[in-house]
């Protein structure tokens, strides 16, 4: 399993992380080892198989619809790294609706 | 007369609630032999002396005035906490420079009920970054030296916990557990450490990882400490949707407990070559001494167990890579800045985390990523319920298993850093456990010629902790691996 | 539109949940416009590490309240999943959503236009919650951008239809048939403006008589019913221009600009994120068991459609002014209690939909803040249909009745407001206004028609207003024809 240059960028692209080019190579080496192990997986035939998407036993905890306690502004941006106007404040976003 | 910071979990409740000693005496205690060894073990990433002294004088203010009313069953008790979980006030940093100086405005539910069961903090201890790693060696702050040898490593990711218990810096310390991030540290620090049923514990609070693994652990010195901690923390929680709403028993074991036909189940896959020997023989030891005492062994097979390195390494990453997104500079942590938004998220995500943490982001980004979603998430996801299985036809035959925790004691600092795929698959023993979501407890059964501490692991069936805990407890009242201390540097 | 192209379209709507607390934590539900940013916010919807999501109990409610009235059908088990991508008002890096397990499938609304009732078949309908907003300034020459998580969090159901609509008129029946669905329903406000009710459509064009799909564009910023049409039918021209000359549609997202009243190109929908769907981990299967679901579809009140069609033909009125009363259901009980006291069906339609609706819209009130109780505006309309007032002197009344409470019978009766209807003195008057205006009536004799409307308003002025006017009519022309006779 041989990953290229090309998908190391584009996923690190996806998962909005800086890469330096000696970590993209690193990676790339890393990753495709890992992979490899991993292919094993397809030996396995799971056509019958359901996958396990939950771990918890038990289904469906609803929760009453009471309203309850907020944090303060001030309490929300304790910890903000920029805040102004009681908001967080980042770069201009000029793509104005990124929602589908 | 013992030092304060020898006696166990029960020994110390009872000195403070009969007036033996104060709980500032024990929290003074606890401090200065962390002063003394922190620079040799680096077992902790913050240290809150203050707040502890604080809540030990508020502890004692209590336990005088007690006269009969009922008082909270851990009062004046100091523990250390793993640095994932949330305690408000505190910073968190999960062993990250993303979140090197944020400071959470709750506590995780594990912990403010044994703040409300009257604990006192000491601080929080070293992890691997976001809990990614099997030796502590990932943290951003250093890593941690096990006291046995301070050139191996302590295992991870709860390392620094296993440290401090091992070298007596807290009678028992929280850790938490994804693939063996309790177990493995326990039994590479000669300590005992357990992890719940999933589910059992409330992860709320807890900095996640691989959201439908982790569970929340403690780390002490006998199952007998560990068992009171469990029955504190354990139990429904509303503010996390997989938490189950079961009974929680009361776990107080004494000293007479009884274990004549357990049956107990040893899996042929789990001694494969390429384990140590000595390992294998000391476990091999224990499982004849669980003989001894009555129980019944018999040979079990859990056949998909060779598919638990590629499930975990699927499942965890991706999961993982979801959680993460969360760090991106916008409300709280590491932001370096940018003009533009995107170059934010890509140089605050790039320079706040390790590579370890970047590893796995990418993993989990490609295994759900269109195209590869079925071959690898699907189908790794489908895998798991096999495994799962395996542990519940296991369990029809059986009431516990009982295997090795690693393949080897603690490696050396260093010897894995070159080769990931080498790390992760020293997880084979104990990753099993979280995929099929069981209970599982690690306590020490003997030593390397190394002077290194050996640990086996019993698991159980969802939600039979107490089976695990009695079937420990029995094997400790009847030997005293789990007595021996390391003498530091 | 182009004879050689049909329009197809879709909608997808996102309906915030009006519940009390958000989907999944406890914080308050938020109208933003008018609350201090970032007041109602916790651990949870911030995104801050350790926190986990439990779902609102009336969140499902509310979502399994609109499947039904759609007429879907309800997944027994559904799967909420994980929809990944960066941006700064989406906290946790991922949406909670759902995604190849919804809660509902294959559900319908009927609609009514000009060509007729159709059937706009429903794809799905899931929940997920809604992200924080985002503004953006430009002061003292710098540029950024602000994040408020008032409204990160609330609870949001997607109604997604096949593209089953083939003009601009279809698309908003369908938007204002499925937002007084939900009116009606009681979990939505229907509010565009606050962004409580939001409508994207996805239009494209073909050949007439092609079963393919061509290129489709996805329209944001549509922030009215007007907009709506408005936008729709500028991209289907537009759209239409573009094959016309040969070119290609871009697959992308448009954003109305309400200003230039056109579309302007967003981004291309080509290089949209890979969402990278995944089960929640924190949250087990969504399993509603049939009784719930028997229970809810029980106490489902009579729906707009439904209603349309009983007003159609119970009360005898036409498709217009069925549809209007039936938008909102107060306005439609309130019709049924005025029919119920006696008025004629067709009077009280035009009566409510007339003067109730402007005094509506001059207050800003809803039918019920008019404190004009059903029984005395009937009273008054029954006093018209028996010719005891006259339609003018009916909207005299009618203000009298609002400020005093007083009954329209009561200040008929006090001001001496009946109507005049006795033959000889309207003959009397017409006589006098005839014999008084020569000029007028010899230029009406001498072909000028329109003089009658004039004369006609003398007569009514002579009377004070308070002739009978289809009285007053018939003897003005008849005597006029008697005039034009004698010639």
């Amino acid at each position: 399993m041989n990953l290229t240059i090309q998908e190391v960028e584009r996923i690190a692209d996806l998962a909005r992380l800086h890469l330096t080019d000696e970590e993209k190579e690193r990676f790339r080496e890393q990753l495709s080892s890992i992979l490899g192990h991993v292919a094993k997986l397809q030996d396995l035939d799971t056509a019958e198989i359901q996958p396990l998407t939950s771990m918890s036993l038990e289904c469906t905890r609803l929760r009453e619809d009471q309203p309850g306690e907020s944090l303060s502004p001030e309490e929300l941006l304790n910890n903000a790294p920029d805040a102004i106007k009681q908001q967080f404040r980042v770069p201009p976003v000029l793509d104005t609706d990124n929602h589908s | 007369m013992a030092a304060l910071t020898d006696l166990t979990l029960t020994e110390t409740v009872k000195g403070l609630r009969t007036g033996e000693f104060s709980s500032m005496e024990l929290t003074q205690a606890y401090l200065e032999r962390i002063d003394q060894l922190e620079p040799k073990l680096h077992a902790f990433i913050s240290l809150t002396p203050d707040k502890a002294l604080a809540q030990a004088k508020a502890a004692d203010k209590r336990l005088k005035s007690a006269g009969d009313k009922q008082l909270p069953p851990l009062l004046g008790l100091p523990i250390a906490v793993k640095d994932v979980l949330s305690v408000e006030g505190i910073r968190a940093t999960s062993g990250s420079r993303i979140l090197e100086n944020f400071i959470p405005p709750f506590s995780a539910t594990a912990v403010q009920r044994l703040l409300d069961a009257g604990v006192v903090i000491l601080g929080k201890t070293n992890t691997d970054e976001f809990a990614m790693g099997s030796s502590t060696e990932n943290s951003a702050f250093g890593t941690t030296h096990n006291p046995w040898n301070l050139e191996r490593v302590p295992g991870g990711s709860s390392g620094g916990s296993a440290a401090a218990v091992a070298a007596r810096l807290a009678p028992v310390a929280l850790g938490t557990d994804t693939g063996g991030s309790v177990r493995q540290p326990a039994s590479f620090c000669g300590v005992t450490g357990f992890k719940p049923t999933y589910g059992r514990i409330s992860r709320y609070g807890l900095i996640a990882y691989g959201s439908s693994l982790d569970s929340v652990g403690a780390l002490g010195r006998s199952a007998q400490d560990l068992a009171e901690l469990f029955s504190i923390m354990a139990g429904f929680d509303k503010l996390d949707a997989t938490s189950m709403d079961l009974p929680v028993p009361d776990m107080h074991l004494n000293a007479d407990v009884d274990i004549k036909g357990l049956r107990v189940g040893v899996p042929e896959e789990y001694f494969i070559k390429g384990i140590q020997t000595e390992v294998e023989e000391a476990v091999r030891a224990a499982v004849s001494e669980l003989e001894n005492l009555g129980a019944q062994v018999r040979q079990v097979s859990l056949p998909h167990t060779e598919y638990a390195v590629p499930v975990y390494y699927i499942i965890a990453p991706a999961e993982a890579s979801a959680n993460l997104a969360r760090f991106d500079g916008v409300r709280y942590g590491l932001r370096v800045e940018s003009e533009d938004i995107i170059d934010m998220f890509k140089e605050t995500r790039g320079s706040g985390f390790g590579s370890e943490v970047k590893r796995r982001i990418m993993l989990g980004t490609y295994a759900l990523s269109a195209g590869y979603y079925d071959a690898y998430y699907g189908q790794a996801q489908k895998v798991r319920a096999l495994i799962k299985r395996d542990f519940e036809q296991a369990f029809e035959q059986v009431d516990v298993i009982a295997a090795p925790v690693a393949p080897t004691t603690a490696f050396t600092i260093g010897e894995h850093s070159g080769d990931p795929l080498s790390m992760y698959l020293e997880d084979v023993f104990t990753l099993p456990a979280n995929l099929a979501g069981i209970p599982g407890i690690a306590f020490p059964v003997g030593f390397d010629s190394d002077n290194l501490p050996i640990g086996m692991q019993l698991m159980g069936s969802h939600f039979q902790e107490e089976t695990l805990f009695r079937a420990a407890h029995a094997y400790q009242s009847a030997s005293d691996w789990h007595t021996k201390a390391p003498a530091v540097g | 539109m182009h004879p050689e192209f049909e329009p197809v379209i879709g909608l997808e709507i996102h309906a915030v949940l009006e519940t009390r607390s958000k989907m999944f934590c406890d914080c308050r539900l938020v109208a933003s416009t008018h609350e201090q940013p970032n007041v109602a916010v916790c651990p949870v919807c911030s995104g801050m590490p350790g926190t986990l999501p439990v779902v609102n109990h009336a969140a499902v409610e509310y979502a399994l309240r609109v499947a039904l009235a759609l007429e879907c059908e309800i997944a027994t088990t559904s799967i909420f999943a994980r929809k990944s991508y960066f941006y700064p008002d989406l906290p946790k890096g991922y949406q909670i959503s759902q995604y190849e397990q919804p809660l509902a499938r294959n559900g319908r609304l009927k609609i009514d236009t000009s060509q007729g009732e159709q059937t706009i078949r429903i794809r799905r309908v899931h929940l997920e919650e809604d992200t924080g907003k985002l503004t953006h300034l430009n002061e003292d020459g710098e540029t950024y951008s602000l994040v408020d998580l008032n409204r990160s969090g609330l609870p949001l159901l997607e109604i997604v239809s096949q593209p089953d609509m083939h003009s601009a008129k279809a698309v908003r029946a369908y938007a204002f048939g499925l937002r007084s669905i939900l009116r009606y329903l009681g979990v939505n406000s229907g509010n565009l403006e606050k962004g409580f009710f939001r409508i994207e459509p996805n239009v494209s064009i073909r050949p007439v008589g092609s079963r393919t799909l061509g290129t489709r564009t996805e329209i944001k910023n549509l922030n009215s019913f007007r907009a709506l049409e408005r936008g729709v039918t500028y991209e289907i021209e537009r759209q239409t221009e573009l094959l016309l000359q040969g070119k290609d549609v871009v697959q992308e997202t448009v954003g109305w600009d309400e200003a230039e009243q056109a579309t302007v190109s967003q981004r291309s929908k080509e290089d949209a994120d890979d969402y990278r769907y995944f089960p929640e981990p924190d949250l087990p299967p969504l399993v509603i068991e049939q009784d719930w679901v028997d229970e809810i579809r029980a106490s489902l009140p009579e729906l707009p459609h439904a209603k349309f069609k009983r007003f159609q033909a119970e009360y005898d009125l036409n498709a217009y002014d069925a549809g209007v009363l039936v938008a909102d259901e107060a306005v439609a009980d309130y019709f049924e209690a005025v029919v119920a006291a006696d008025a004629p069906p067709k009077l009280a339609a035009n009566w409510i939909s007339g003067e109730l609706f402007g005094l509506m819209r001059q207050q800003d009130v809803g039918i019920e803040q008019l404190n004009l109780p059903a029984e005395d505006l009937a009273g008054l309309i029954k006093l018209v249909d028996a010719e005891h007032i006259n339609q003018n002197t009916a909207k005299e009344v009618l203000e009298e009745m609002l400020t005093s409470g007083e009954s329209a019978a009561a200040i008929v009766k006090a001001r001496g407001l009946q109507q005049i209807s006795d033959p000889e003195q309207i003959a009397h008057w017409v006589q006098g206004v005839l014999l008084g205006n020569p000029n007028q009536v010899a230029e009406y004799l001498g072909g000028k028609q329109a003089l009658s409307g004039w004369l006609f308003g003398q007569v009514m002025q002579a009377a004070e207003g308070k002739a009978n006017p289809r009285l007053l009519r018939a003897e003005l022309d008849r005597q006029l024809e008697e005039l034009s006779e004698g010639r």
